[in-house]
């Protein structure tokens, strides 16, 4: 396994985890765009154009690419988050060349008035979707409020309206300004060819001209408030906590996270024995979010409306017990031993390692192997880890619940 | 595509299948015993899936809590599921804790204890779980589909029925995991990082002295056509299909299986680029193949915003019946071309290849190859599968809708 990384002269970067041995190879585009980098009168810019990366360039029809990605086999697919844009495709390593011809090409759509047109009305059901989906919406809403002024504070789909009112224009301008190579990663894993990867890439996007890229960073200024929502189709009611966290460059998301996992992990944890166990809650978790400049500690509550309001309360007791049941040497072992074997299961697909190279060098500008990540959490101590547990009582939390009522 | 599986069977029937994947440092195993929902009461829908929680709640030297305790220990990644004629378990970790593992997954089929103290728990759980669908609404149409096609026994959902999960007792549970937990008609898969003959030592340890006759045949299933509409206040309006096709162990499996490929596998598939890509219509479309016992069928998925539900379904029908007008000849070597491929990439999970091996044992009484899978896909023409087309046209429709109104369905051809 060897790391390999180049930047090209037009800002583009080049980054490989090389397994010769791996039967396939995964192959991503990590455009550093997402939501966050929206302003509200284009509110789902990211996530549209990336369906629309899917359909033509100068070269090539969507038919052709869609034809294209299918005929080499490959596992592909996209999606946008409020930091990232990723395209990625998997494929067996004699198809490197067409499939880095074809994801290339893609990152220069033709983005037509018509293909525009009918993928508005996928978006749209998108968006229907998950309106559909009482917890989804929670999730939206709970970003929003915990975020207020600061840009996470942007749907990644957008709104209905927003969408409705976004133009093929607005989209060009968006995609000529954060689809410069400066500020593309192209990353790859598995029986790569870098050499060879990195010529092509080259020769390709030679033409490609750098833009002055900008993030707006900041620490969001969050007050604390409780939302209530009624859908009333809902069945169960679902509440969501949001505070502060550590961010992707903050050393403290280990921290973070093994505390997540012993507090609230879907199995074995302090509020999987009180409520998941004991058939009081459907689910009750908690888990973290981590974004460039700041990050976010969440809980999560589903159940029996009539049941949430005392569980609300069980879970907020248990989150606040520091002193009376501090973490224990156990508690931190199980949960570092779980992280640890997760992320070295994951790591034996390269269309796994793609992630998490790409990710890391995306957002962290370092290559981290999986065996340095489970290190990294396995050198979380007790001390560090209840002290963050004691940090919680003190929280600013932002709180969303829907249900079929106003039950919580 | 080298490939190599072992076999084996125990004198209490237990069939034992093994493939090593020695450039993986993990290990992935799968136990199937003839324990589904098909099995169950009639007046206890949901028993099967409350059996299995209950054996995962302590056993052989392990509590409750001390069998999450050892596998969070171990780093296990683990799975166990229902199905209408099988329970399963599945288990992957790194090689070097293969034996703990094993041990604890045979203790819960061997010597689960049941504590009584936790029975209420776990039917609150389960009551809590079978109410989730209800949120969302895709996956209960899925559920409806199941039911109404494949009826009583067969298309119990593993989630069960609130008077059902009610009616369970402590000793329907005891008598459930005796009556069908045995080695006679179980399988138990490996694959990844194990030494075979080492791994025949362990089993023997753990589930040699197991017992049991084999397991009652529950006769043929024989799908039921109609449609049905479920009221729900919602944007969309969620579209199942299903209708009838070849089973898995049909000679013909994988002319019907690359009729739904063309159908639905990858982004130029015919009902990706009719439905969404050309009309807008929805999001979300799929079909995908599905076997249950002797019968074979087709199950399809689109979900839209209710003024354009009818245009889907109809939409949808229409492509799907469009395969006898003929088959492009890309379209058939784009199949081609993704079976390659994902049998190259199997290689690189020992989990999915566990699950494989039991899947095939159990439904054609044998495993088989990459290569007997890649020579079958080979040998697809656009002629041969017209004619399997035409021979097995699609019909005996059944529709499931769930939102706002019902559509227009002919159940035809």
């Amino acid at each position: 396994m060897k790391f390999k990384q180049v930047t090209l002269d037009n800002g583009l970067e080049v980054v490989a985890e090389v397994n010769p041995n791996a039967f396939s190879q995964s192959l991503g585009y990590f455009v550093k765009t997402g939501s966050r980098d929206e302003t509200m009168d284009i509110a789902g810019v990211s996530h549209f154009l990336e369906h629309m990366v899917f359909k033509g360039t100068p070269r090539r029809t969507s038919v052709d690419v869609n034809r294209e990605l299918d005929d080499l086999g490959s596992q592909s697919n996209a999606y946008t988050s409020e930091e990232q844009t990723v395209y990625y495709m998997s494929v067996l390593p004699d198809n490197q060349h067409p499939a880095l011809d074809l994801l290339t090409d893609m990152m220069r759509p033709s983005l037509r008035d018509e293909d525009f047109q009918t993928e508005k009305q996928v978006i749209l059901e998108e968006i229907a979707m998950y309106d559909d989906q009482p917890p989804y919406g929670a999730m939206e809403r709970a970003m929003e409020e915990f975020f207020g002024e600061h840009p996470l504070a942007t749907r990644v789909l957008g709104t209905k309206d927003s969408v409705s009112a976004l133009s093929a224009e607005a989209m060009r301008q968006y995609h000529s300004e954060r689809y410069a190579p400066n500020n593309l990663c192209l990353a790859a894993a598995g029986a790569v060819d870098f050499d060879a990867l990195v010529s092509e890439v080259d020769k390709r996007t030679k033409h490609w001209t750098p833009s002055r890229v900008e993030r707006t960073l900041h620490k969001p200024l969050t007050e604390p408030k409780q939302i209530q929502m009624i859908h009333p189709p809902a069945t169960q009611q679902y509440t969501l906590e949001f505070s502060p966290g550590p961010g992707t460059m903050d050393p403290d998301r280990y921290v973070s996270r093994v505390l997540a996992t012993i507090l609230g992990d879907d199995s074995g944890s302090r509020l999987f024995w009180e409520l998941v166990d004991k058939g009081l809650a459907d689910a009750a978790v908690c888990y973290t979010y981590e974004f460039q400049d700041c990050g976010v500690f969440g809980l999560y509550l589903a159940g029996d409306p009539e049941q949430q309001q005392d569980n609300w309360e069980l879970i907020q007791s248990i989150v606040s017990q520091s002193d009376s049941h501090p973490i224990t040497e156990r508690e931190l072992e199980l949960a570092q031993n779980k992280i640890a074997a997760g992320i070295l299961l994951s790591a034996e697909r390269p269309s796994n390692r793609l992630f998490s190279v790409g990710g890391a060098w995306v957002s962290r500008h370092r290559y981290e192997t999986a065996a340095e990540v489970s290190e990294h959490y396995r050198s979380v101590s007790l001390e560090e880890v209840q002290k963050a547990f004691e940090r919680l009582k003190a929280r600013t939390a932002v709180r969303v619940s829907v249900g079929p009522d106003t039950a919580l | 595509m080298q490939q190599q599986v072992y076999q084996h069977t125990l004198p209490n029937g237990l069939t034992i299948l093994g493939e090593p994947m020695p450039w993986l440092e993990s290990v992935a195993f799968t136990l199937m015993f003839p324990g589904g929902t098909a099995r169950e009461p009639h007046d206890r829908i949901g028993l099967a899936g409350m059996t299995l929680e209950m054996t995962q709640r302590g056993s052989g030297r392990w509590s409750s809590r001390e069998v999450v305790e050892e596998l969070d220990f171990l780093g296990v990644d683990r799975s166990s599921s229902v199905s209408s004629f099988y329970t399963s378990i599945s288990m992957s970790a790194m090689a070097r804790v293969l034996d703990t593992t094993f041990e604890v997954a045979a203790a819960m089929v061997r010597e689960p204890h049941f504590p009584e103290d936790e029975l209420e728990e776990v039917r609150q759980s389960a009551l809590l779980e079978l109410s989730s669908i209800e949120d969302d609404p895709a996956q209960k149409c899925f559920v409806e589909l199941k039911r109404s096609r494949f009826a009583e026994p067969f298309g119990r959902s593993s989630l069960g029925s609130v008077s059902g999960i009610e009616a369970v007792s402590h000793e329907d549970c005891v008598a459930f995991h005796q009556a069908h937990a045995k080695p006679q008609g179980a399988v138990l898969s490996i694959a990844g990082r194990f030494d075979w003959q080492d791994f025949l030592k362990l089993v023997d340890r753990y589930l040699g002295s197991w017992s049991g006759g084999p397991a009652t045949d529950l006769g043929d299933v024989e799908p039921r056509i109609g449609s049905i509409h479920i009221p729900h206040d919602s944007q969309q309006t969620h579209i199942a299909l299903a209708y009838d096709s070849v089973a898995y162990q049909h000679p013909e499996y994988y002319r019907g299986r690359g009729i739904v490929g063309i159908l639905s596998d990858g982004m130029s598939s015919r009902l990706f680029t009719e439905v969404r890509e050309k009309r807008g219509l929805v999001y979300a479309i799929s079909a995908s193949s599905h076997s249950l016992k002797n019968c074979g069928s087709v199950l399809c998925y689109a979900g839209t915003t209710s003024g354009r539900a009818q245009e889907t379904l109809d939409v949808t029908m229409e492509t799907i019946r469009s395969i006898s007008q003929g088959i492009e000849s890309g379209e058939l070597s784009r199949l081609k071309s993704r079976t390659r491929t994902s049998l190259v990439m199997e290689q690189e999970s020992s989990a999915s290849r566990s699950s494989q091996l039991a899947y095939d044992w159990i439904t054609l009484g044998r495993t088989t190859t990459r290569q007997e899978v890649l020579s079958e896909i080979e040998q697809l023409t656009s002629e041969n599968l017209i004619e399997h087309f035409q021979k097995h046209p699609p019909k005996r429709w059944t529709l499931v809708t769930i939102g706002p109104e019902p559509l227009e369905f002919q159940d035809e051809v």
